[in-house]
């Protein structure tokens, strides 16, 4: 039963991490950009709970969406588009200060005030009790990762097939020099897809928060760059192939912690698998043979070149 | 004389020092067809390119119904009226038939009479709508190409630029297109048209231009299109 247990919170941490996915994933269709400052949205949305303690989960969660929302678009703005016609290097190196940034302007917020990093949060905290089924130990939260992802995901499945915007922006992913030519405006398309990744940053956010209700200046990162792994293991070229490939690093994340931590404990062997520490080691070692293996993608089907940047 | 549905004056495109077009000018009225021919690297591509705003003109000026479009955006110089069928069609072949031709639909703007429009161009392009489903990677190069007019039919363009429509297509296939121009051209659309079939596209086009490294030699009637001689002196000059 511990197994199924197992199985339940790697879906719900794969859920999160599927969301994050998704967010990283429409921005670069459209814009070829990797934004490593995802996880400031991320960031920047938890923030918000923080500060918005007491005013109801509800308004709480809506300025976090409506922050990570205008941060996002202000990123676009400020550096994305300055950008656009440089090479991708740069514009990965641009992001990574932008990351890094934002993450010191939040770390000012402890040492002017001389108290030990982090701030709790209490949105939604009831959802981080456990519901028990059986001999199941589960926490509503997980279950409301899933649920919000199934919803979040196919809201945007069914927007991108069967909306007009969505149409633009698949149109703009595959090939944005011919979008444009039949009357696609870039700049529409592209603010949808930096607006919709705010906001998915914004859910993530939020869901994270209940599972670990500590905010810090490094809220986000980890889950960041386990995502861009996944998304380069699963295939970038393919929105549907990068959100499989972040739910698989998320449910390879919790999935096998659980189990080597298991294994460990009751085998007595010489290797301690009790904590975390060999867990990235033995995923790094997976998604080094996924990668040389098919470079492309684990989903992406074979031969399709990366296209051209905008 | 009404005042021409597209004018080109003086139009100079650089890549870096070089020149690919130089002091270029011509005009295509409604209802008419206007050819553009002339040996590979002469700049016609990049002549429909630059008309289109996907590549900056140093000099020169575009005029779209009177209106200045040098500078602007694609997606602004589409949806005020100019079509380009481009090279290789670039339909988004992931895409389903509909989809694509729902694109062209995108770059309308307010232009009315979507419905009649795409009533007539499933008559010209009976396929479009028999294979709607489809994606369009699984038709036919032919039918390919048919798509790619259909999708910028379907944005209601005034001028439509056409960068070698019959490259790749079988004889037959070049018949149907030239017949689906003719009643493009009958529509009232202005046709810019880039053809490497030259013979074929003066008989065919009110005017053909002949472009020899990036600027106008010669300009051709379709009484010309049986003077072979003349046609290789143009090509070599």
């Amino acid at each position: 039963m511990t197994h199924v247990q197992a199985l339940i919170d790697a879906i719900g941490l794969g859920a999160v991490y599927a969301l994050i996915a998704v967010g990283i994933g429409l921005v670069f269709g459209v814009l070829r950009i990797i934004n490593f400052a995802y996880g400031q949205l991320i960031m920047i949305a938890a923030y918000m709970l923080v500060f918005t303690q007491g005013w109801g989960d509800v308004i709480a969660i809506l300025i976090a969406v409506a922050a990570a929302v205008f941060a996002s678009l202000v990123m676009d703005r400020a550096v994305f588009r300055p950008l656009r016609n440089t090479s991708p290097a740069t514009v990965l190196v641009a992001t990574f200060a932008v990351s890094y940034l934002l993450q010191n302007l939040a770390l000012l917020r402890y040492t002017y005030q001389n108290r030990p990093v982090g701030d709790s949060v209490g949105v939604l905290g009831g959802l981080n009790q456990a519901a028990d089924i059986g001999s199941l130990h589960i926490r509503w939260i997980t279950f409301v990762a899933i649920g919000t992802g199934a919803v979040a995901l196919g809201t945007i499945a069914l927007l991108l097939n069967r909306t007009s915007i969505g149409l633009q922006m698949r149109a703009a992913a595959a090939d944005f020099h011919t979008a444009r030519m039949v009357g696609v405006r870039a700049n529409t398309v592209i603010m949808a897809a930096v607006a919709i990744s705010g906001v998915l940053a914004a859910l993530s956010a939020v869901i994270l928060t209940v599972q670990s209700p500590q905010v810090t200046n490094t809220t986000g990162l980890s889950e960041t760059i386990f995502v861009l792994i996944g998304v380069v293991v699963g295939g970038m070229t393919s929105l549907v192939a990068a959100t499989l490939g972040g739910f698989l690093i998320g449910f390879a994340n919790s999935f096998l912690g659980y189990e080597l931590a298991t294994q460990g404990s009751t085998s007595q062997t010489a290797v301690p698998f009790t904590s975390g520490v060999y867990l990235p080691s033995v995923i790094f070692v997976l998604v080094i043979i996924v990668l040389l293996l098919r470079p492309d993608g684990l989903f992406v089907r074979r031969g399709r070149a990366p296209v051209e940047r905008v | 004389m009404p005042e021409p549905l597209l004018v080109v004056e003086g139009l100079d495109v650089r890549y870096g020092p070089v020149s690919a077009v130089r002091g270029l000018g011509l005009e295509v009225h409604r209802g008419e067809i206007v050819g553009l021919i002339g040996p590979n690297g002469a700049g016609k591509t990049t002549t429909l390119h630059a008309l289109m705003g996907l590549q900056a003109a140093q000099a020169g000026e575009v005029r779209l119904e009177g209106r200045p479009i040098r500078g602007l955006h694609p997606e602004a110089i589409a949806r005020l009226g100019l079509g380009l069928v481009p090279e290789g069609r670039r339909i988004y072949a992931d895409f389903t038939v509909a989809e694509n031709l729902q694109l062209g639909i995108v770059g309308r703007g307010d232009r009315p009479g979507v419905e009649e429009d795409l009533a007539w161009i499933h008559e010209l392009f009976p396929v479009v709508r028999e294979f709607r489903d489809r994606p369009a990677g699984a038709l036919s190069g032919g039918q390919q190409q048919q798509l790619a007019i259909a999708r910028a039919l379907a944005a209601g363009p005034r001028v439509l630029l056409l960068d070698e429509p019959s490259l790749g297509l079988a004889p037959k296939l070049v018949d149907t297109l030239f017949e689906a121009l003719v009643q493009i051209r009958d529509r009232g659309v202005g046709v810019l048209l880039v053809e490497q079939r030259a013979q074929r596209t003066v008989a065919l086009a009110a005017r053909t231009h002949v472009l020899s490294n990036g600027a106008v030699s010669l300009t051709l009637a379709p009484s010309d299109a049986g003077d072979t001689d003349r046609l290789i002196a143009a090509y070599l000059a």
